[in-house]
């Protein structure tokens, strides 16, 4: 059963329930099931998890991950993961799982998606300001005015751009995927579409990654030049 | 020949010639940012998980400039505003 045909670009325009008008499109109700799994997994996993010596398979994986995670915030930050995990680690899970279940038959992934890529780039364009002023106060402000004043429109554009560079490499990435292999299918079945698939797996998790390393990037070059800042003017005195 | 058949040869000559020029520049640079990691690592080992993470995020941004250029050759083949408008009109008229 095909849910997405070849010649619609995004899961926004197949509605699977309508009542009245509220409509539910398959991107809303695959991010339902995504946040679902991942809320369950997380539920039943923690409810016996342990700071024993013998532990469960599952807590085993998900000390795994979010050991990665952590691992991973601190080689970028060269701070305490603790102010980021929350905000990358959700990152980086729900797209990973967004994307890792493009292989079972009937989904769609939420991210091939422009709204959802979208609102995810928009938590990070709000999430870098937030870090950066719980950091340093309003002197972050400072920052769109270094090295001069003149720089302050450049600064102002590059948040833009790279908000929508954000939104759009994910989505670009995972929907030219599924139109490959829907192409695919039609052109030489079976044999090729699975390698395709295959790449399609190590493609999904290096866009998570990629993802949630450069939001963890800008927010960090928000909180960590600062100091730099703050050490080169007490250098002189 | 009609504005019908005029937007569909048009859409698709540029949706292919999008595609075939957007791809020359970042499959260079994606070539040459490889090559540099890889000689770097192979200078130094012990900097190999930076060098990694450095050329993961790097061929990102060089891979978004020709997702750029898919994005539009998709939305000029499967979702095109131009062609949608002449088929109202043609339908309407």
């Amino acid at each position: 059963m095909e849910i997405l045909r070849l010649n619609q670009i995004s899961p926004d325009q197949v509605i699977l329930f309508q009542w009245g008008f509220a409509h539910v499109s398959a991107t809303l109700a695959y991010t339902w099931l995504i946040m679902a799994i991942l809320l369950a997994l997380a539920f039943l996993v923690g409810r016996t998890a342990t700071s024993d010596v013998k532990i469960t398979r599952w807590q085993n994986l998900l000390e795994v991950v979010v050991g990665g995670i952590r691992e991973q915030i601190h080689e970028v930050s060269q701070d305490d993961p603790d102010h980021y995990m929350a905000f990358i680690g959700t990152l980086f899970l729900f797209i990973g799982t967004s994307n890792l279940l493009l292989i079972v038959p009937g989904y769609v992934a939420p991210t091939s998606s422009l709204t959802t890529t979208a609102a995810l780039a928009v938590t990070v364009f709000l999430a870098v300001p937030i870090y950066g002023i719980g950091r340093n106060g309003l002197s972050y402000f400072r920052e769109y005015f270094q090295p001069t004043f003149i720089f302050f429109p450049f600064h102002v554009m590059g948040e833009f751009t790279r908000t929508l560079a954000l939104a759009i490499r994910l989505f670009g990435n995972i929907m030219s995927h599924d139109k490959v292999i829907a192409i695919l299918l039609a052109v030489t079945p079976l044999f090729f579409p699975i390698i395709m698939h295959a790449l399609g797996l190590l493609i999904g998790m290096v866009q998570a990654y990629i993802f949630s390393i450069l939001a963890m990037v800008y927010i960090a070059s928000v909180t960590q030049v600062h100091h730099e800042g703050h050490a080169h003017k007490e250098v002189p005195q | 020949m009609d504005s019908l058949t005029v937007v569909a040869i048009a859409s698709i000559i540029t949706a292919g010639v999008t595609m075939a020029l957007g791809a020359i520049g970042p499959a260079l640079s994606e070539g040459i940012a490889a090559k540099q990691a890889v000689s770097a690592i192979a200078q130094q080992p012990d900097e190999k998980n930076t060098i990694t993470r450095t050329l993961f995020v790097s061929l990102a941004m060089i891979e978004s400039i020709a997702i750029y250029c898919f994005v539009i050759s998709m939305i000029l083949i499967f979702a095109n505003p131009f062609w949608d408008h002449f088929i109202t009109m043609a339908k309407g008229g």
